[in-house]
């Protein structure tokens, strides 16, 4: 039985770089997978650029600039989990037949400040509704009543996650922080404070992905790659909407990929090694937790305390430094953490490798809604 | 000549304050805003409703920096609320401290003043206030005022 293998990946590294351009971001990205493996001009047959703020043709842009166009090339937006969605469309092409090997790569140079997003009508903006971290808190507010989440718990994570990543090379930032210090920071909304909230920034992540025959060569197979929408009705839900309904059974978009994805792949939560979530602020990687199934829902608090989700515990969970490490490029981050899962699959994460790793899941979600979930055995 | 504008037409009323959503035969959902096919079962010609002008308080905070596109005062709430038709609604609450609302507490729709648009008019919007007529849910601040 023959399935999808990932046989390159590369990326440049997440942060703010002034008079780099997204093209130029690209380039260091696509030529670092391809070089990987070992992948040259016409060895591939098709290109999907995921990319939320890149403009009219932003793939062919790299592409172009590499002299590597002719083939299809394909921009796909789907807000955080762009990335994904250029995943799971190439990986559906190879599995289809359609192609032997096809890149996928993301790129992403978010504007600086605050953030306008054309998701929102200009009634909605001159309302005050277009307040993205609010509906952040409302969410963390709820998961808080709901799973014994207190605000030290959103600030144990953040520690968490800048501890991993202060041993990430690629990632923004760098430095560990304590409890005291991001409880510390200012409140934007509470109760979520700004150190608990991920940067948007500028960087690019690619992947090539190779038709593999069963037991070929030990490399790192994509045992899934989903990308679901919401079901209406939940109106905390990353679809952003005006209103919803009072029925909290509703499961949410990340619920249905993840779902989707352990069924696909034929493993189970208590399969995996290691985990990169969606952490957009530190209450949305508790909810992660519970709606991934890596732990019972309400669970998410005696999760994080027991140490399971440090390095060295049971289930790592953003061994990268997560968003809050690394920032979010939105066409990027996806793939950015099928390059880290990668890399930990193939024991090359230095300083902060999951030992024996072997099951991998990836999770992004964001406005749409869009959910992504990927999962890499090796 | 300048007067008082909705921030959008057809979402909400002013005297008295209603906002405008559409109820689905069909399915008996309720939405907001106004929808002519529903969300929940596609069905088409879903009908407008007044919804009720009260309801109690599910998630609050307060929004401290101005979003984009927003050109009104900070700091301002930022909430939903929960109708007995069995809606919960994204809102701007007219409470902007976290720390004097409770969950659960009673809550009623207002309209309130957003800025001024380019012809002078005043821009005004759909908001929850704590409902002090209801308030079967202590408020201690307001305990000591009295
Ligand atoms: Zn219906």
């Amino acid at each position: 039985m023959s399935g999808v293998s990932v046989c390159g990946v590369g990326i440049h590294p997440f942060g703010r770089f002034e008079g780099v351009s997204i093209t130029d971001m690209g380039v260091v990205a696509v030529r670092a997978a391809l070089a990987e493996a070992n992948v040259g001009r016409g060895g591939f047959q098709a290109a999907f650029c995921g990319t939320a703020y890149g403009g009219v043709a932003s793939g062919h842009k790299v592409l172009g600039a590499l002299g590597m166009t002719g083939m299809p090339i394909v921009d796909v937006e789907a807000g955080c989990a762009s990335g994904s969605a250029a995943l799971m469309l190439a990986a559906g092409a190879i599995a289809a037949g359609q192609y032997d090997t096809v890149l996928v790569f993301g790129i992403e140079k978010m504007p600086k400040g605050i953030i306008r997003s054309s998701f929102f009508e200009p009634w909605q903006e001159e309302a005050g509704l277009a307040a993205t971290p609010a509906y952040f808190a409302l969410r963390a507010q709820r998961l808080m009543a709901a799973s014994g989440v207190t605000k030290e718990h959103l600030a144990s994570v953040v520690v968490k996650n800048r501890r991993h990543g202060a041993a990430n090379p690629d990632a923004m930032f760098r430095s560990e922080v304590d409890a005291t210090s991001v409880l510390g920071s200012r409140v934007i909304c509470e109760p979520l404070h700004l150190w608990m909230l991920c940067t948007p920034n500028e960087g690019a992540a690619a992947v090539v992905l190779q038709r593999t025959n069963e037991g070929e060569d030990g490399r790192v197979r994509l045992a899934a790659a989903v990308l679901r929408s919401h079901v209406p009705g939940s109106v905390l839900s990353e679809s952003t909407p005006l209103a919803g309904t009072v029925d909290d059974t509703i499961p949410a978009a990340s619920t249905l990929a993840a779902t989707d994805a352990y069924e696909r792949a034929g493993v189970g939560p208590s399969d995996l090694d290691v985990v990169e979530c969606q952490d957009t602020d530190a209450a949305r990687e508790l909810l992660s937790y519970e709606e991934l199934g890596l732990c019972p829902a309400g669970g998410a608090a005696s999760f994080l305390e027991g140490g399971a989700t440090t390095l060295g515990g049971r289930l790592p969970v953003n061994p990268s430094g997560g968003l809050l490490s690394k920032g979010e490029p939105l066409g990027a981050s996806a793939l950015g953490q099928v390059v880290e899962l990668t890399r930990q699959l193939r024991a090359q994460a230095t300083g902060r490798q999951v030992q024996g790793a072997r099951v991998a899941l990836a999770h992004t979600v964001g406005r749409g809604a869009n959910a992504g979930v990927v999962i890499l055995t090796r | 000549m300048s007067g008082v504008v909705p921030v959008r037409e057809g979402l909400f009323t002013a005297d008295p304050p209603r906002l405008v959503g559409s109820l689905c035969d069909a399915c008996g959902g309720h939405h907001f805003p106004r929808h002519e096919t529903c969300p929940y079962c596609a069905a088409d010609g879903a009908r407008p409703v007044e919804l009720s002008p009260t309801g109690r308080l599910w998630a609050f905070t307060a929004v401290t920096a101005p979003p984009p596109g927003y050109r009104g005062e900070v700091p301002f709430g930022f909430g939903v609320v929960e109708l007995p038709e069995g809606i919960r609604i994204v809102t701007r609450l007219t409470e902007s401290d976290p720390s004097r609302l409770t969950p659960g507490q009673p809550m009623r729709l207002t309209v309130v003043p957003l800025h001024a648009d380019d012809d002078g008019n005043q821009v005004v919007t759909y908001a929850f206030a704590p409902d002090r007529g209801r308030n079967d849910v202590a408020d201690p601040i307001d305990e000591a005022a009295r």
